[in-house]
């Protein structure tokens, strides 16, 4: 078992005339401990609804979420249940998601007041360790958010979710928010975050680029779906789903070679309609018409690969795939 | 290169109780017609002030030196109905967030005819012919349809590039865009810089780009200046300083990125943040981010000079720059 699986995750909104919106249109994802699993795709595709479904913060319509072996409940008025506070969110803007009003470390130290883990006696000095764990002065914490850099609250943001001696954070575009110098030192940090504490992460990001140097596996997802997984070198190599590599030739290359990135035709559908079969076949170059008429499922693949388009028809009986391990 | 818009020391400050509070601090640069001069640098670097002052767009309070001129008229002495028609005419620009700069309560057409009307007195029936020319110049689908729509019934690149076709209408010289594509996802912002790109070569325009996205720079700009807190640290062609990048900021902020054909390779970030107004240190100052300063960085301000490959930058500790240094 995975330490947090999502299975055939459907989330659901509903437009005010009461129009069911499927965000997540059965998503399935597995993070284990000490793994950065990156989500990747672009708007609308459903990555942060799937991530919030993921600790609870939305409702699943369909399937599971199990985060240690045990579902992970709905937030509700009540108290998070104590196993679950072992997994964490963090979002992505850190001048919206850090209290103006109190200190750094009254902040952190929040998780040891409801968690009454810790006597109050250490508080000071875990919460220094944590500062220092996320590469902060042990000064910051008593230092007001506006008093900070958004590198710096992002970092208090993430101690937050660390003093809850978390087994699994889940980050919501950590690094968008960021300036790029400062983008590299968070990214190297949940790398180290992850290698040295065995924490499971998934971070969701629209951020290719950024995401192939943090992350151990890669997840693509397109109008709901998880299109392809795979170990993130494997994906960059050789990207199997004509989606993966729409994203991947967009990115324009900071070489100074003047080179035009490829765009992408048409536009993201209405998720309330999506299209028959494959949800990218209208967009995509290689459409064939069994692509217009079926839904090719997500298959494993050799090497840890999961992908679901019908150009790479399963050699062999098509096992549908959760998302399988990377070879270790 | 006889360039369309010559920018010379330009300078913005803030008078405060404390003494003038610099914002951008001598920076200059010429624009040729047809051309991308990409303005890069990160938060508080004063890319987006030095392009709000030659749009005469700066908040009140707000002071400038220097001079900005566009065939022989300084941008930073025109003033009210003179800049508005500078502005309406020969300059347009593009921001990043189209749901915020288009009017949600008006219809695409209203918005892109007012324009054509009021700066060029075209007719109804004129104008709602040359936004349909201007609509399909920038690719949106059945533009007749468009017209009648309202910005939330399109997608984020179809606003962006109807903000662009809004600032195309009255055939400017100067297209000023600031992060235009930020906002937008990574397919959508190729399709965007092909567009600018050709209708850059098409129509002889020429393109201030300002972004923090080295990629999008290197995609689209011919000339890059990169800015460090309001000073002008590097600038040249964009094969020489994106692909050989040399001042040490500009080659922390490649390092940092990540890169496309070296997956192995750890990010390597600039330490520290960068520097606002408030908080500029003294000399260089880049210096206390800056792993090769050393004592005269943190004195003097380096000046910025040129180098034999046709390059620019402001760096005393770069062997071939401290030699021709006066």
């Amino acid at each position: 078992m995975s330490l947090l699986e999502l299975r055939n995750v459907e989330v659901v909104y509903r437009r005010p005339d009461g129009t069911p919106v499927p965000a997540v249109a059965g998503a399935s994802l597995d993070v284990d401990a000490g793994e950065i699993v990156g989500l990747v795709g672009e708007t609308g595709c459903g990555k942060s609804s799937l991530a919030r479904a993921a600790v609870g913060l939305v409702p699943v319509a369909a399937g599971t979420v199990t985060f240690e072996d045990r579902p992970v409940h709905v937030l509700g008025r009540r108290a998070r249940r104590p196993g679950e506070r072992r997994l964490q969110l963090v979002f992505q803007n850190p001048y919206e998601s850090i209290n103006p009003r109190r200190t750094v470390g009254a902040q952190v130290a929040d998780a040891f007041a409801i968690g009454r883990t810790l006597p109050r006696s250490s508080w000071r000095r875990r919460v220094e360790e944590l500062l220092d764990r996320v590469g902060l002065p042990a000064s910051m914490a008593g230092r007001f958010p506006h008093q900070l850099s958004g590198g710096q609250r992002q970092r208090i943001a993430i101690a937050r979710a660390l003093a809850a001696d978390p087994a699994m954070i889940v980050l919501d575009e950590p690094l968008s928010a960021l300036d790029a110098s400062v983008q590299a030192q968070v990214a190297n940090l949940l790398v180290d975050l992850a290698r040295d504490l065995q924490v499971g992460m998934l971070l969701i990001s629209h951020d290719l680029a950024i995401v192939r140097h943090v992350a151990h596996r890669t997840a693509v997802m397109y109008l709901g779906v998880v299109v392809e997984t795979a170990p993130t070198a494997q994906l960059w190599q050789a990207p199997m789903h004509p989606y993966t590599q729409a994203l991947i030739n967009a990115i324009p290359h900071a070489d100074g070679a003047g080179h035009l990135p490829a765009a992408l035709t048409g536009e993201i559908p209405d998720p309330a309609r999506p299209p028959s079969g494959c949800r990218f076949h209208p967009r995509c170059p290689h459409v064939m018409d069994r692509c217009v008429a079926e839904v090719p499922e997500l298959v494993a693949r050799e090497g840890g690969r999961a992908v679901a388009c019908w150009l790479h028809e399963a050699p062999a009986a098509g096992r549908p795939a959760g998302v399988q391990q990377a070879a270790p | 290169m006889t360039s369309l818009l010559s920018v010379r020391d330009l300078r913005v400050w803030l008078d405060t109780a404390r003494g003038p509070l610099s914002i951008v601090d001598g920076v200059s640069f010429d624009i040729a017609a047809g051309q991308v001069f990409g303005l890069a640098g990160e938060s508080g670097s004063g890319k987006t002030i030095t392009t709000l002052a030659l749009l005469g767009l700066l908040p009140a309070g707000a002071r400038t030196g220097g001079s900005a001129m566009l065939d022989g008229r300084d941008l930073l002495a025109a003033r009210g109905a003179r800049m508005r028609r500078i502005r309406g005419r020969e300059v347009a620009m593009v921001f990043q967030d189209p749901m915020s700069s288009l009017h949600p309560m008006l219809t695409i057409e209203r918005q892109l005819t007012e324009h054509l009307r009021h700066q060029l007195g075209m007719g109804r029936r004129e104008a709602h012919g040359r936004a349909v020319e201007l609509l399909t110049e920038v690719r949106i689908p059945d533009p007749e349809a468009a017209l009648r729509g309202y910005p939330h019934q399109f997608s984020g690149g179809m606003r962006q590039r109807i903000q662009i076709a809004i600032g195309l209408a009255c055939e400017p010289r100067l297209l000023v865009a600031d992060e235009p594509t930020t906002a937008l996802d990574v397919t959508v912002q190729a399709g965007i810089l092909r567009l600018l790109h050709r209708l850059c070569r098409e129509k002889d325009l020429a393109v201030i780009l300002i972004t923090h996205d080295l990629g999008v720079l290197s995609a689209l700009a011919d000339t890059v200046t990169v800015m460090y807190a309001g000073r002008v640290v590097e600038s040249g062609p964009t094969a020489q300083v994106m692909g050989r990048a040399r001042h040490p900021y500009t080659r922390g902020l490649i390092d940092s990125l990540p890169h496309p054909e070296a997956a192995d390779r750890a990010l390597v970030p600039i330490a520290g943040d960068p520097a606002g107004p408030e908080s500029r240190p003294p000399g260089c100052a880049f210096h206390p981010r800056c792993r090769f300063s050393e004592p005269p960085c943190r004195t003097a301000v380096p000046p910025l000079v040129r180098i034999d490959d046709g390059r620019e930058m402001a760096c005393p500790v770069d062997p071939l720059v401290a030699s021709l240094a006066p």
